[in-house]
């Protein structure tokens, strides 16, 4: 098992960036994935962390020795493929000793390892088929059965859901978190998919536009996000931002309503602010509807998501929030309703830097 | 009943998307459709059917008019185009026919009075173009791989120029060149020789079996090779282990094509050899010239010339088949 550290690592085309510097530590034993949507650079990340990309300058550690420059062979790896890459001239059973060949072990050896892992994945009957014939799924199981059959410092895996069916995705979910509990292998997860992220990950990395937007737990990025980016793309849907004017305390919001900035985030608004644009953030599972909220909008639509129903409310004209609702609660469209947001969790935004406000301790 | 509005018909549509189902009826179109698949293999086929009877004609039969479609097969032909013969007397004849030691082709040449006096050039010009197609094929082959595979995988400064420059030496009519290379062979001393040919044939080749190659391996997803270099395999032996097998099937193609080219070639192995490098497509013809035109000796030839591309276009046709539909329709 190993750590993985990545310093100053970039991947340049000519003048464009693929990955900007970035520096990054996995610790073993991890599981971090890497989210963003697509061509932010994840999957170019990981590939210079396998070794089949280059470097265009930086340092890659792994147990603090120096791979930056280390075949991929020599990386002592296993890499998950999206769409499998499984050789169809070989049954599953050569598939899975694949790897174990290039490493010249016993023919008795390669039998045992691979019953041991074909058991584990529960493909024991399929060992003997082509790939070529297999659902999705199994062949997702059997390429993991080649990743896990020797025992590597990582695994890279690469958007590996992305080609399933919405039904084996979630069976597969639960069964490569379970496997990685099992092994407790340093894992590196690329997906564009944020859901994915927030039920896997350890700590979960947003990129955006070739840069780490925000390294976290899934709970940092969800209730914390760095930036307006990440506040956007984690959560479905997405936090809802709010443009108003700050003054002493109190934003403006469109023409018709204030909003009182909670106490302990004053200091915060006011040293950075002072008097000017703020973006106010806050979840849908935020909003507190109450008939005396300082905040007044009108029902735009009403989703109903099965035990809860999400309302759109235009709070400001043309500008449509999301509010989590009790599922029993009925709205009429242009209904007029009034609702608090938690101070607990309601976040701001400098508009310009698109940066996160911090909390000032008082 | 539903009700309906004014302007609607009066009565149900319905609407078949089986378009088999209507018009003539499926069974007949079927029929008519195999039917002229016949009769296409049949024109197709009798040119090479006619040659193959008229291999194993005597040499009246061969002449005959009108033709003869019922006759009694012998292996005359082929004793004309394998042996040097001479003319027998009267009095060597009798004596020959007193002899016992004679063989079945002695006895043949002798129905027409003659005397076997050893092998003729056939065999081995025969020889000569199975060395030279099989070699100049093999290359192409391994060199046309070789290349495809580093244009697909590995970004090649100037790749679409030199792919272009590949392609570039097919686009004038090789005979264009006949004279030049006559000239450049005579003075390199590469006249008449196999490896003179094998060079020109590989050249002619190599340009094609790049290109289909390099379509082939494209098809390949990389993911396959990126497999094996973190499961621990050097780049040379993902090749030999996942490219290789997976390509197979443009192999096969890419070879069929090739050796094709090489076995028939006939304007160049004409200009280029005179005796010792001769291949069968230019002997064959100057056949004629030699008294009188034996065209069962002739089309006993043709029948051996056929039959290398026949067993090997055989062994690949699986292959084949599929060599042709690929690359047409893209995996999803």
């Amino acid at each position: 098992m190993a750590t993985i550290e990545l310093k100053q690592v970039e991947k340049r085309f000519g003048e464009a960036y693929a990955v900007k510097p970035m520096d990054m530590t996995i610790n073993n034993g991890d599981f971090v994935v890497l989210l963003g949507p697509s061509g932010c650079g994840k999957t170019t990340t990981l590939r210079m962390i396998s070794g089949l990309e280059s470097v265009s300058s930086g340092i890659i550690n792994f147990n603090d020795k120096d791979v930056t420059w280390l075949h991929p062979s020599e990386r002592d790896i296993a890499f998950v493929f999206q769409f499998f890459a499984l050789y169809s001239h070989m049954t599953c059973r050569e598939n899975i000793a694949f790897p174990l060949r290039a490493s010249g072990e016993e023919g008795a050896e390669i039998d045992r390892k691979v019953k041991r892992v074909a058991e584990m994945l529960r493909i024991e009957h399929l060992l003997k088929s082509r790939p070529g014939g297999l659902s999705g799924g199994d062949q997702q199981r059997v390429a993991l059965a080649r990743a896990l059959v020797r025992k590597p410092a990582a695994f890279l895996m690469d958007e590996p859901l992305g080609a399933l069916d919405a039904e084996f995705r979630e069976t597969m979910r639960a069964e490569i978190k379970r496997l990685h509990l099992e092994q407790n292998a340093t894992t590196v997860y690329v997906t564009h998919d944020q859901i994915e992220a927030m039920a896997m990950g350890d700590k979960i990395v947003v990129m955006s536009a070739a840069e780490i937007q925000q390294a976290g737990t899934p709970l940092e990025v969800y209730y914390d996000p760095a930036n307006l980016f990440v506040a956007r793309f984690i959560g479905s849907p997405g936090m809802n931002l709010v443009e108003g004017s700050y003054s002493e305390g109190k934003i403006k919001l469109g023409d018709a309503n204030i909003y009182c900035v909670p106490q302990d985030w004053r200091a915060s608004l006011d040293t950075t602010i002072g008097t000017g644009e703020v973006v106010v953030g806050f979840r849908p599972e935020a909003v507190q509807f109450s008939a005396q909220g300082q905040l007044g909008s009108s029902v735009y639509a009403n989703d109903l998501h099965g035990s809860y129903s999400m309302l759109h409310l235009e709070l400001i004209k043309d500008n449509i929030v999301n509010a989590r609702a009790d599922r029993r609660d009925r709205h009429q469209m242009g209904d007029s309703i009034k609702f608090d947001i938690d101070p607990e969790q309601v976040r701001f935004f400098d508009p310009k830097t698109e940066k996160a406000l911090q909390k000032v301790a008082l | 009943m539903a009700l309906r509005s004014p302007s609607a018909p009066k009565q149900d549509v319905v609407i078949s998307t089986r378009v088999d189902k209507v018009g003539l009826r499926p069974a007949l179109l079927r029929n008519f459709r195999a039917g002229l698949a016949v009769v296409a293999a049949l024109i197709m086929l009798l040119p090479a059917v006619w040659m193959s009877m008229t291999a194993f004609k005597s040499r009246p039969d061969a002449v005959s008019v009108p033709p003869k479609v019922f006759f009694t097969p012998t292996l005359e032909g082929f004793v004309s185009l394998l042996t040097d013969r001479r003319q027998l007397s009267n009095t060597e004849l009798e004596d020959y026919k007193q002899r016992t030691d004679l063989n079945w082709m002695d006895k043949l040449a002798l129905k027409r009075g003659q005397a076997i006096i050893g092998w003729s050039e056939f065999p081995k010009h025969l020889r000569n173009s199975i060395i030279i197609s099989v070699t100049s094929t093999f290359l192409s082959i391994f060199f046309g791989v070789l290349a495809a595979y580093a244009f697909s995988r590995f970004k090649i400064p100037g790749e679409s120029d030199l792919l272009f420059f590949i392609l570039s030496t097919r686009m004038l009519p090789p005979v264009v060149v006949t004279i030049p290379i006559f000239l450049m062979y005579r003075a390199l001393g590469l006249f008449d020789t196999h490896i003179g040919l094998i060079l020109l044939y590989t050249a002619f080749n190599l340009s094609f079996a790049v290109w289909l190659m390099k379509g082939f391996i494209d098809e390949i997803p990389k993911e396959y090779e990126e497999a094996a270099l973190v499961d621990g395999y050097t780049r040379l032996q993902a090749f030999r282990k996942i490219v290789l097998p997976q390509a197979i099937t443009g192999i096969a193609a890419t070879t069929v094509f090739s050796f094709i080219f090489a076995w028939n070639e006939y304007a160049f192995a004409l200009m280029l050899t005179s005796s010792a490098a001769r291949t069968a497509p230019p002997s064959l013809p100057s056949r004629i010239g030699t008294g009188g035109v034996e065209w069962a000796a002739i089309a006993a030839g043709s029948l051996l010339f056929l039959i290398p591309a026949i067993i090997l276009t055989f062994a690949l046709r699986k292959h084949l088949l599929r060599g042709v539909t690929f690359g047409a329709i893209r995996k999803g």
